[in-house]
């Protein structure tokens, strides 16, 4: 049953081969960033504000001081100009307000959790316990928690430079565009009495990241002079050493940032936080490392939330069902503070609302607006995830206004597969796709024309637990970023990865990466990627990556990027050492580099295999330099940096069969069918498994999960028995299935695959209920739909008291 | 505050230490003794990840304290194979069938499975899945988890 590869001449290539990262996690042999214990480490502890906004009349921290182990305790005044402010790098549009965003709060707090003080003492409980000693007065102030409430005029502030012309509380307005052939307003008006307009209002609930391991960071200043080694639970040690070098001033070539075992990140660790910040900072000014690891309470206040966004949106066809355009109004929840990329997210699902679809007119609109809740940014899929639940959210609505089966008024208006390369309505350029293949794929496996049988008998026998079939035929943008077009949008950074092969003088090979995996299996894939072109056994390959010592350069793991633009880089670099080595293995074999193959590992001479020279013998001749041809350095080593073409486009349909109980609500996922194409796979099994993870993410969205405030701005979900990311109970088994359309937009035809399935489940989850209620009236559920959710949307449907 | 003495075998090694009262169980493992592959995830004892088994019994070891565990025996997941070679079958199961991915979840998913094995040796795959309820994952879904501890109970000798 186990593939392991061990030989050179197999292509490695599209293989389920077991994972090398395994061993270690499977018997506990770890590094996480809670596990290093330096001598003479502070531990840090946080005081957070239990308001969502309040004046801080009085901060006394010096009682804390008299505490057992208390070694120092730091307001913002205490703190004073090593109090850096945490800077966005995504200003979308030239008058965004910006506000400053300081790592300790000086006067004001704005959020629950918002960080008022910290105490640092030599044993962690100590640190802990002597939080309750700083004395703090708080002048309560109104908050300000709705979004629309925040955007009017004369409401409560967040802060006082966001009270401008746009209203109280406007980050930022990003304009209305009409694209294609012209506004939508127009192209309604255009096809006169023969448009059919859906409007709704969806809801797309705010959500935590969930990483099972809490954030961490520990910053030591011990080491050679200006030196400063930074361990973190984060996605971007490489974005992270740039972004602490400017906050903080220390200069970029003495901070090393590493990301040892990072335990989930789901976007969540792709942050500067100011935990971050406070623990450089102190440790800076103290001399002595300092430690801080989160609990799981302060993560549900702390640590970046995602989506939360009011999705006003227009779908227009004709009575035949041809689309003619859609109008995208959002109203996107920023948080208290502006996070590194908070602006940036709902501008990625910009271009994914026309999604698989064929129209001719679009406009988007979207209202960033601060409220005094926790910063919102990036979590799994980042702005696309809104975009599809929208987009397959209301063509299913206009299915139902028009009369037709959903999957015909998708099939009706789909980009056929030999319309690629198409160019949609919002500016992108699909390069491949076959919706049609995944589709008729996936209707095979879930049965549907049986189970549609089945819903006709429930309805018909008045069948208390009704059957629904919810469509989710998805695409997304991987492939983060051309950094031209990242520059374009106003992001500070660039899109581009980088690698290095070296081949050590034993024939055994490093592969330095600036991808950052904290659960991707990149140690495998990678391997794989450089043996397939090396021929060198997987198993001889290391993989280096997330220490910005050893691994110098990258933009780390995000987006579903690391394998669409890191493997460019694999590709390319590993050519590259070929390259070098053709030279040398030619001088050794006494022949011209062109009379040389280079099959499974070695030099053969055309015409001659018996003459031959593997890459170990090459790379031992670069080591010792006893013979090299003349203006031939020795090493063998090659390197690359990608910058990729072009994004890449993977897609799928997504079946769910849901059985809704209409007395209690309750739903019951029956089946789940996932055909994802992802492009050329490197690892199926690896491929298989993102796919899982992300249903579970877009399914508990669906059903389970939700950040809920009171009025007040407390969190009403502080803790994993309040906010229910879903157990093993909770989910079915799952039917997965690929089609493979090669991505021509890079080398090795690959399109990305860690978001797929948390973007493209949660409507088809949705879509499933609202189908098996839409009988009794109901046209949306309220997320999560929980059974009282459910409930309520049936009894608002007969009319009763909700 | 006053420290109390326990002796705890650990992993198949006695460590006697002098601990508050107060302490918790895993932070006894992973910052007195150095047995960090078990970790904490969460402080409201829902995640589960740092499952161990006391005297045989899966407990979260956030909600024991290091006292109660005085003159108990604690297996981690550090002690659960026997040498490099020899890994137990869960953990053999696991790493077949791509049942983890990042890891965090990993070490007290795999005890619970053990337990889980030891009570019920051919458990249903509802069974698996109301068994290992109290153990969250966010990467795999759960997925291949259910099919590792089924080919687990394989590996053991449990029929399907």
């Amino acid at each position: 049953m186990t593939d392991t590869m061990t030989t050179a001449n197999a292509n490695a290539m599209g293989r389920p081969l077991r994972r090398k990262e395994d061993a270690r996690l499977l018997h506990g042999q770890t590094n996480w960033t809670d596990n290093i214990q330096l001598p003479g480490t502070l531990h840090m502890a946080i005081l957070r504000s239990p308001m969502a906004h309040a004046k801080i009349a009085r901060l006394d921290v010096t009682p804390a001081l008299s505490r057992p182990h208390v070694v120092a305790a730091f307001g913002a005044a205490e703190l004073g100009d090593l109090n850096g402010s945490i800077p966005c790098v995504w200003p979308v549009t030239d008058d965004i307000q910006m506000p400053a965003f300081p790592a300790l709060a000086v006067d004001k707090v704005r959020h629950v959790g918002d960080v008022v003080a910290v105490v640092l003492a030599s044993d962690k409980y100590a640190a802990a316990d002597a939080l309750d000693a700083i004395e703090v007065d708080y002048e309560p102030l109104p908050a300000v928690i709705d979004m629309e409430a925040a955007m009017k005029h004369g409401s409560v502030a967040v802060h006082a430079a966001a009270d401008g012309s746009h209203g109280s509380n406007v980050c930022y307005e990003f304009p209305l565009k009409p694209t294609g052939d012209g506004s939508f307003e127009a192209a309604v008006a255009a096809a006169g009495d023969d448009a059919v307009v859906v409007k709704r209002r969806f809801i797309n609930q705010r959500i935590i990241a969930g990483f099972m391991e809490p954030r961490a960071v520990v910053a030591s200043p011990m080491g050679m002079s200006n030196e400063m080694t930074i361990w973190s639970a984060t996605q971007i040690p490489h974005v992270l050493r740039v972004l602490l070098s400017l906050v903080t001033g220390l200069p970029e070539n003495g901070l090393r940032v590493v990301a040892p075992d990072v335990g989930g990140g789901f976007g969540g660790k792709l942050q500067l936080y100011r935990e971050e910040v406070l623990a450089v900072q102190i440790a800076r000014k103290l001399g002595r490392p300092v430690k801080w690891v989160e609990t799981r309470s302060e993560d549900m206040v702390a640590s970046h939330h995602g989506r939360d966004q009011i999705q006003d949106i227009q779908l227009a066809a004709t009575k035949d069902g041809k689309l003619i355009g859609m109008k995208v109004d959002l109203i996107a929840n920023m948080g208290a503070y502006l996070q590194i990329i908070t602006p940036g997210i709902p501008l990625l699902g910009m271009f994914m609302y026309p999604a698989i679809y064929k129209m001719p007119a679009y406009e988007f609109n979207c209202v960033g607006v601060f409220t005094n809740t926790t910063p919102t940014d990036a979590i799994r899929g980042a702005g696309r995830p809104e975009a599809t639940f929208a987009i397959e959210r209301i063509i299913d609505e206009m299915a139902a206004e028009l009369g037709m089966d959903p999957m015909k008024l998708r099939e009706m208006n789909w980009i056929k597969h030999e319309e690629f390369p198409y160019t949609t309505v919002a500016g992108l350029t699909y390069d491949t796709g076959n919706y049609e293949a995944a589709i008729a794929k996936a209707l095979e496996a879930f049965g549907y024309d049986a189970l549609r049988a089945e819903q006709e008998q429930r309805r018909a026998s008045g069948d208390p637990v009704q059957l629904g079939l919810g469509i989710s035929t998805f695409t997304e943008m991987c492939g983060l970023a051309p950094s031209r077009t990242l520059g374009a949008l106003k992001y500070v950074a660039g899109g581009w990865e980088h690698c290095t092969i070296r081949a050590l003088p034993t024939g055994k090979i490093e592969l330095i990466t600036g991808t950052s995996p904290h659960g991707q299996g990149h140690e495998t894939a990678w391997s794989q990627i450089a043996s397939s072109i090396l021929g060198v056994p997987v198993d001889d390959i290391e993989v280096v990556h997330g220490d910005t010592g050893r691994a110098p350069y990258g933009m780390d793991t995000y987006g579903s990027r690391s394998l669409a633009v890191g493997g460019q880089a694999i590709k390319k670099a590993a050519e590259r050492l070929i390259e070098k080595a053709r030279v040398i293995a030619a001088h050794q074999l006494e022949c011209s580099g062109d009379d040389l193959e280079f099959i499974q590992g070695e030099f053969r001479v055309k015409g001659d295999p018996a003459k031959a020279q593997p890459l170990a013998a090459v790379a031992f001749e670069a080591f010792s330099a006893h013979n090299l041809p003349d203006g031939v350095e020795p090493t063998l080593q090659a390197e690359a940096t990608v910058d990729p073409d072009d994004f890449s486009y993977p897609h799928g349909t997504h079946l769910c069969a849901a059985e809704v109980d209409t007395e209690t609500g309750k739903v019951t996922l029956r089946s789940y069918v996932a055909i994802d194409d992802v492009g050329i796979q490197v690892n199926p099994l690896i491929v298989e498994g993102q796919v899982h993870g992300g249903l579970a993410c877009g399914i508990g969205q669906a059903l389970y999960e939700g950040v809920e405030y009171d009025k007040d701005g407390n969190i009403l979900t502080a803790s994993l028995a309040d906010y229910l990311i879903p157990s093993a109970a909770d989910l079915p088994s799952f039917i997965t299935g690929q089609t493979v359309t090669p991505s021509t937009t890079n080398p090795l035809g690959t399109k990305g695959v860690g978001e797929a399935g948390a973007i493209a489940s949660t409507p088809a989850v949705i879509n499933a209920i609202v189908d098996a209620l839409r009988p009794m009236g109901v046209t949306d559920v309220k997320m999560p739909a929980t059974p009282e959710n459910v409930w309520r949307a049936i009894q608002t449907a007969k009319g009763g008291a909700e | 505050m006053t420290h109390v003495p326990i002796s705890v075998t650990v992993d198949g090694a006695v460590y006697d230490a002098e601990v508050e009262p107060r302490r918790l169980l895993v932070h006894f493992l992973r910052e007195d003794i150095g047995r960090v592959g078990t970790v904490v995830g969460c402080d409201t004892s829902n995640c589960g990840a740092c499952t161990v088994l006391l005297d045989g019994q899966s407990v979260k070891s956030c909600s024991v304290l290091a006292v109660q565990a005085d003159g108990r025996t604690v297996l981690t997941v550090q002690g659960l194979a026997e040498g490099e070679h020899k890994w137990h079958p869960v953990q053999e199961a696991f790493k077949e069938c791509h049942g983890l991915q990042c890891g965090y979840c990993t070490p007290g998913m795999v005890m619970a499975t053990v337990d889980l094995l030891n009570e019920n040796p051919s458990p249903s795959e509802s069974e698996i899945r109301e068994g290992l309820e109290g153990n969250l994952c966010r990467c795999t879904g759960y997925h291949n988890i259910v099919k590792s501890v089924q080919y687990a109970s394989e590996l053991m000798g449990g029929s399907k």
